[in-house]
C-alpha cells in the first residue's frame, strides 16, 4: 500500500511569490525572514522523498460557483492549469500546470463514497491560489503529480467543524488503503484568524492575535478534542469574517491524527493575517533518522 | 433582495478583464448591460435557455452604480468578491496598501454581527 510519507499544514499567504521575488526597492523589509522559514518548511517536504501529493484547498469563486456548488470536491484529470487572472492581476502569480495522479483520484473518490463522503467531482479543473502557494513555497519545481481536492469554507451553508475532521482521518485511510507502492505527501492550506472585504482588514496584524495563537497550539499538539470543544461555525466569525479557512487546518489535524503533535511548527506575524507552518512525519522524523 | 445576484454581477465582473475597465470607467452604462444581458444568464448555458426571474432592487443598483462597497457590505455581497474587485478598479490610483485600508475604514462603524453572507 502507498506510504503516507508527510502531513503538511500551512497558510496560503497569495503575497509570497511577489514579495520573495522582488528586488531592491520593490522588496518589502520582512521579505527576507519570511523566504529563510519558507526554506526551512520546504526542507521537510523535500525530506519526505513524496512522489504525490494530495493538495487540500478551497476555490475562492474562480470555478466553482453559487449556482452548483459542491461542498466537497475531489480533482480528476490528467493534467491542472493553474491560477486565474484575477490573481495574476491582484498577486502577480504565475501561471503553470501539474500533471494528475489519476488513479489516486479514483481511489479515493471510490473509497470516499463507499464510506458516507458524497464526494464531488471534477473532470477539468483549474486550480487556484489555495492549491498554487503551496506549490510554489513548498515544491516550486511543481514535477509531482496532484490530486486537488477543495472544500467549501467560502459560501454558506458551510460543513460544520467536525466534518472537516472526518474528512482528514478518512483521506489518510484512503491514502493509506490505495494500492500503490508511492510515497504521498498529504498537504493542506488554510487561515488562521482574517477579514477580508471588512472593517478588520489589512492591520498590522492579524484580526485577532489571541485567537491565533491558540490555533497554532492546538495544531502543533493535536489537539483536536480541544479546537473541536472550542470551535464552531458560529464562533470562526468572531476572529475575522475570513476565518472559516481554519477549518481546512482542522482536515489536516484529522489526517495527522489525534495528539500527534507535529515535528516542524513554525509562524510569522505579518501585517494582515499571521503566517503559520507544520509538518507530521508518520514514519518518523528523516532529518534526524529517528523512527515513529 | 437578491444577494445572489449581486454576487453573480460581482463574480462575472472580477473574472473578465474587459468588463473590469467598462465597470470602472462607466459603471452606470455597465450596470445597465448587465442587468439586461447577464443577469437572468446561466454560466454555461446559451442565451435561449436563459432565466426568467432575477432583478436588481432599486437600492442594489443604486449601490452598483455608485461603487458603494459599503452598502453591498451591508447587503451582505460576498466581501471577497466585492473587496478582489474593488481593489482591482482602485487600487492603481493609491499608493501601496491604502486603497485596501481606506476601503476598511470605510466600514469601521460596523460591528459585529456583520451582514449575513449565505445566499
Amino acid at each position: 500500500m502507498a506510504t503516507v510519507c508527510a502531513v503538511i499544514a500551512s497558510t496560503h499567504h497569495p503575497f509570497y511569490y511577489r514579495a520573495s521575488t522582488a528586488v531592491g526597492d520593490d522588496r518589502p523589509p520582512f521579505a527576507d525572514a519570511w523566504v529563510e522559514k519558507i526554506e526551512r518548511f520546504r526542507e521537510t517536504l523535500t525530506a519526505a522523498r513524496p512522489d504525490v501529493l494530495v493538495m487540500v484547498g478551497s476555490d475562492h469563486f474562480h470555478q466553482l460557483w453559487l449556482d452548483n456548488m459542491p461542498q466537497f470536491l475531489v480533482g480528476k484529470a490528467p493534467t491542472y492549469d493553474a491560477n486565474w487572472y484575477n490573481e495574476e492581476r491582484e498577486f502577480g502569480l504565475p501561471r503553470f500546470h501539474l500533471a494528475g495522479e489519476e488513479q489516486l483520484s479514483e481511489h479515493i473518490l471510490r473509497q470516499g463514497l463507499d464510506s458516507g463522503f458524497d464526494l464531488a467531482f471534477s473532470n477539468e479543473l483549474r486550480i487556484d491560489h489555495s492549491i498554487t502557494c503551496p506549490i510554489i513555497t513548498l515544491r516550486p519545481e511543481a514535477d509531482l503529480p496532484i490530486v486537488p481536492i477543495y472544500t467549501n469554507i467560502f459560501a454558506p451553508p458551510l460543513p460544520p467543524p467536525w466534518r472537516f475532521v472526518e474528512l482528514g482521518r478518512q483521506i489518510r485511510a484512503m491514502v493509506e488503503s490505495w494500492p500503490s507502492q508511492q510515497r504521498v505527501a498529504i498537504i493542506g492550506t488554510g487561515h488562521l484568524s482574517l477579514e477580508l472585504g471588512g472593517p478588520r482588514q489589512f492591520g498590522p496584524h492579524g484580526p485577532d492575535p489571541e485567537f491565533d495563537r491558540r490555533a497554532v497550539d492546538w495544531i502543533a499538539r493535536g489537539d483536536v478534542t480541544g479546537c473541536l470543544e472550542e470551535v464552531t461555525l458560529d464562533s470562526l466569525h468572531l476572529p475575522g469574517n475570513a476565518t472559516h479557512g481554519f477549518m481546512d487546518f482542522m482536515l489536516m489535524m484529522g489526517a495527522a491524527g489525534d495528539g500527534v503533535p507535529a515535528d516542524h511548527v513554525d509562524s510569522l506575524d505579518l501585517f494582515h493575517t499571521m503566517e503559520a507552518y507544520f509538518t507530521w512525519f508518520p514514519g518518523g522524523d528523516p532529518r534526524t533518522g529517528a523512527v515513529r | 433582495m437578491s444577494k445572489y445576484l449581486l454576487n453573480k454581477f460581482l463574480f462575472t465582473v472580477d473574472r473578465d478583464p474587459e468588463l473590469v475597465e467598462r465597470y470602472r470607467t462607466d459603471p452606470v452604462g455597465l450596470v445597465e448591460w448587465w442587468e439586461a444581458e447577464m443577469a437572468n444568464r446561466i454560466l454555461g448555458s446559451i442565451s435561449e435557455e436563459r432565466s426568467t426571474w432575477l432583478a436588481f432592487t432599486d437600492e442594489e443598483r443604486r449601490a452598483l452604480r455608485t461603487h458603494d462597497h459599503v452598502a453591498l457590505f451591508g447587503m451582505g455581497a460576498h466581501p471577497f468578491l466585492t473587496l478582489t474587485l474593488f481593489i482591482a478598479m482602485f487600487e492603481r490610483d493609491h499608493g501601496p496598501l491604502e486603497y485596501q485600508k481606506a476601503y476598511g475604514a470605510a466600514l469601521a462603524h460596523l460591528s459585529l454581527p456583520y451582514p449575513d453572507i449565505a445566499t
